[in-house]
């Protein structure tokens, strides 16, 4: 007697997964990666290893400690350990990637429910985390190719005066910065290839960079439209946060007017603070604030409802 | 050709594979054969069920009336064979609820029932009589939902109608069987569409097929020619054939939420509806067989004349049996239809398909965590948001479900078919629904 499933419709799914989605963002990742090890040379690889494995280990520790499926092998873990490492210097002891990572997967994920339900960006909380409690490590940077000697990044350069650097080796990635930060074409490459895949809503990075570039441009500090727009936009992590943490899921809106109006938000934070703030960059904090902000933002933006208008 | 007409929102199921249709689309529809003994349930359609006229031991031929509408919402029911009633009983449906049923042994001599001659000719028959027809030859919607089509062409008089769209969008991956309708029978679905027209009282109308059936769309059109008959052709994207979305893509008029066609002045009938009516009128014929997309992993995909009452068993044997080992076995498409445990139900008047799936085209998998991704939001035809209130769902919270409009969904699945989490969304909507139509009758 043959036996047939029987279950509620539909029938058929699309061949997409959560582990799929995971992939594709570190495959998009990896040219900045790359290009971050190669640039800063083998300790930063080490820290990009050290941050994966110890988000990976911690987050299968925490999920048997509380009897809960082991779900590593998503590989969102992966993802914020990765993004973490790039988001740190590439001259820090290698402790501090591996308590970030801890403090991301953890506390901020695992402690409030696992995947989909943290509230703020991890890798990101995880960076404001170390950089609030070591901010010497967390602020000592390198030039490219030599060996670590503390210098500026182009933001600093621009907000406490020091040697600006050029349009080109900001787009290609010889300055100081972040293991991932550095280096615009790299970034952009991962960011359409998320793009072409269907990971990422463009509208995010494109509103996030454009408000920085038009806000940026309007409050020169010569006066109105003075402003060095594409120097912002290549300089620091803003590449890097539009196009890869502003788009994380989770604590991004719902809705596709919703994900505009937090691009828009992240864009205007960030200016702020690379402008009037008391920090060279802005990227991180705007992120997390605008995180906040996102259910708000859900309940006040919702998509338009089919027959929904009355007269 | 007419531009792509289309609704925001909406997926492309199994696109990679040419939404499944290559598998039947150039089979020309053939006649399957008929069984021993055919079983046709007194409850076919939406309505009250038909109340039987025929007793245990009656001879009946093929055409002929075994059971009466039983009111206004309601239709009667015709043999499809020749042959003796063995039993008014209960027996297997395909909606999984065994139903009562007239069970007929077929003698095999297809008489057809003397009655049965055209009631004349359209230009001498009044609207009335043309539903009257409708009614009496147990017409229902054959899209799927069965509805009776002399109810839907009778809309009170407050209701202005001055729109109406024959669905020809068929957007349901695999399915093909109103495509080949509308490419061998293209006369007949016009006219039939004529009837309708009169019927309504409408100057025009839309012929409305999706762009992947040029053959059809040029077929209908060359019939078409000279009438005041639009044949508009449509993007391809499910679900296209709701007839929400439909009367939106066609005309831009938003049906409101809770409301029916007829509150945007709009009809909307299936094509192979239409086709029915011409049958019934110019040739007296009332609905015993119907087209059946027999496909999926079967060794001969299909579209088959299947006579009402015919067991699915016999329809696969006729098909040449499965091609492999078959996980689900689905009355209707992948995205809406049914499954089935067992093959003893019969085709009824709504059954526009058996799909039969392997474990390489069935996608189970276990619900993970929801990622907020919002693909589900980005998808839904009538712009809910299914994460949210399937949650609610999951939790019974069918108050705030339907705060929500849930009641809004329409069922699709294009969210559940989207999810990379693969949670059960459209499932948790559904039982919402149900559970808040359930507690609105109690509270009567």
């Amino acid at each position: 007697m043959d036996q047939y499933i029987m279950s509620s419709s539909p029938h058929v799914r699309s061949s997409e997964s959560t582990a799929r989605i995971m992939r594709d963002v570190i495959i998009a990742l990896l040219p900045a990666t790359a290009f971050g090890v190669y640039i800063f040379g083998l300790n930063a690889l080490w820290v990009v290893l050290a941050s994966v494995a110890a988000a990976m280990l911690a987050e299968a520790l925490l999920q048997l400690l509380m009897h809960k499926k082991v779900t590593v092998s998503d590989g969102s873990a992966a993802v914020t350990g990765l993004l973490l490492a790039l988001n740190l210097p590439p001259a820090v002891p290698l402790w501090i990637p591996i308590l970030g990572s801890v403090f991301a997967i953890a506390i901020v994920k695992q402690c409030f429910g696992g995947l989909g339900h943290n509230f703020i960006n991890p890798a990101l909380a995880a960076r404001a985390f170390l950089l609030v409690s070591w901010p010497t490590a967390m602020t000592t940077w390198t030039i490219p190719g030599a060996d670590a000697v503390s210098s500026a990044t182009p933001l600093a350069a621009l907000k406490l005066g020091g040697e600006l650097s050029s349009y080109s080796d900001m787009f290609l990635g010889s300055i100081g910065g972040c293991i991932g930060e550095t280096s615009a074409i790299a970034l952009i490459l991962g960011g359409l290839y998320l793009i072409a895949r269907r990971v990422i809503d463009p509208r995010i990075p494109v509103i996030y960079i454009g408000t920085v570039a038009l806000l940026t441009w309007v409050a020169g500090p010569q006066g109105l439209f003075t402003g060095d727009a594409l120097y912002h936009v290549l300089g620091g992590g803003l590449m890097l946060g539009a196009f890869f943490m502003a788009t994380d899921y989770t604590t991004s809106p719902m809705s596709a007017s919703g994900k505009m109006v937090f691009a828009a938000g992240c864009g205007i934070l960030t200016s702020v603070i690379r402008l009037w703030g008391g920090y060279p960059e802005g990227v991180s904090y705007s992120i997390l604030l605008m995180n906040l902000v996102v259910p708000l933002i859900d309940k006040a933006f919702l998509p338009k409802r089919f027959g929904g208008v009355v007269k | 050709m007419a531009s792509k007409l289309t609704f925001k929102g909406g997926i492309h199921p199994l696109k990679a594979i040419h939404h499944g249709k290559y598998l039947s689309e150039k089979s020309a529809i053939e006649k399957c054969s008929v069984p021993e003994e055919i079983i046709l349930p007194l409850s076919q359609h939406i309505g009250a069920p038909s109340t039987p006229v025929v007793q245990v031991g009656d001879k009946v031929d093929m055409g002929q009336m075994i059971a009466d509408a039983s009111g206004y919402v309601s239709v009667p029911c015709f043999s499809s064979v020749s042959g003796t009633v063995k039993a008014i009983e209960s027996r297997p449906h395909i909606s999984g609820k065994p139903s009562m049923s007239i069970v007929i042994e077929n003698d095999f001599e297809d008489r057809l029932y003397p009655g049965i001659k055209s009631p004349g000719k359209l230009a001498d028959l009044s609207p009335k009589e043309i539903v009257d027809i409708i009614k009496g030859a147990g017409l229902v919607g054959m899209g799927g939902a069965a509805f009776p089509t002399h109810v839907k062409l009778s809309p009170p008089p407050e209701k202005k109608i001055d729109t109406l769209i024959v669905n020809g969008a068929e957007c349901e991956p695999y399915l093909t069987a109103d495509h080949r309708v509308m490419l061998e029978h293209p006369d007949e679905m016009v006219r039939g569409l004529e009837a309708v027209m009169k019927v309504l009282g409408v100057n025009n109308a839309y012929i409305a097929i999706e762009d992947n059936k040029r053959d059809a769309i040029a077929a209908v059109s060359k019939a078409a020619q000279g009438k005041n008959i639009d044949v508009v052709t449509m993007h391809v994207k499910y679900p296209q054939g709701a007839e929400k979305q439909l009367i939106y893509a066609v005309t831009k008029r938003q049906i409101p939420s809770g409301g029916l066609p007829m509150d945007v002045g709009a009809v909307v009938v299936n094509a192979g509806s239409v086709y029915q009516i011409n049958l019934a009128i110019e040739k007296g014929l009332p609905l015993f067989e119907r087209v059946v997309t027999v496909t999926g992993s079967v060794n001969n995909p299909s579209n088959l004349l299947v006579r009402l009452g015919t067991p699915i068993s016999h329809v696969i044997g006729f098909v040449g049996g499965f091609a492999g080992k078959i996980e689900k076995l689905i009355a209707g498409g992948p995205m809406m239809g049914i499954t089935q445990h067992s093959l003893d139900a019969p085709v009824i008047k709504g059954t526009s398909g058996l799909l039969a799936l392997d474990a390489g085209m069935v996608r189970s998998a276990e619900e993970s965590s929801c990622i907020r991704c919002g693909k589900c939001v980005y998808v839904c035809p009538m712009g809910l948001l299914p994460y949210l209130l399937s949650d609610f769902s999951s939790h019974e919270r069918f108050e705030d479900a339907e705060k929500n409009h849930v009641l809004d969904c329409i069922e699709c699945g294009s969210c559940s078919y989207v999810c990379p989490a693969n949670r059960h969304l459209v499932q948790g909507m559904r039982l919402a629904k149900s559970q808040i139509m359930q507690n609105r009758k109690k509270a009567k």
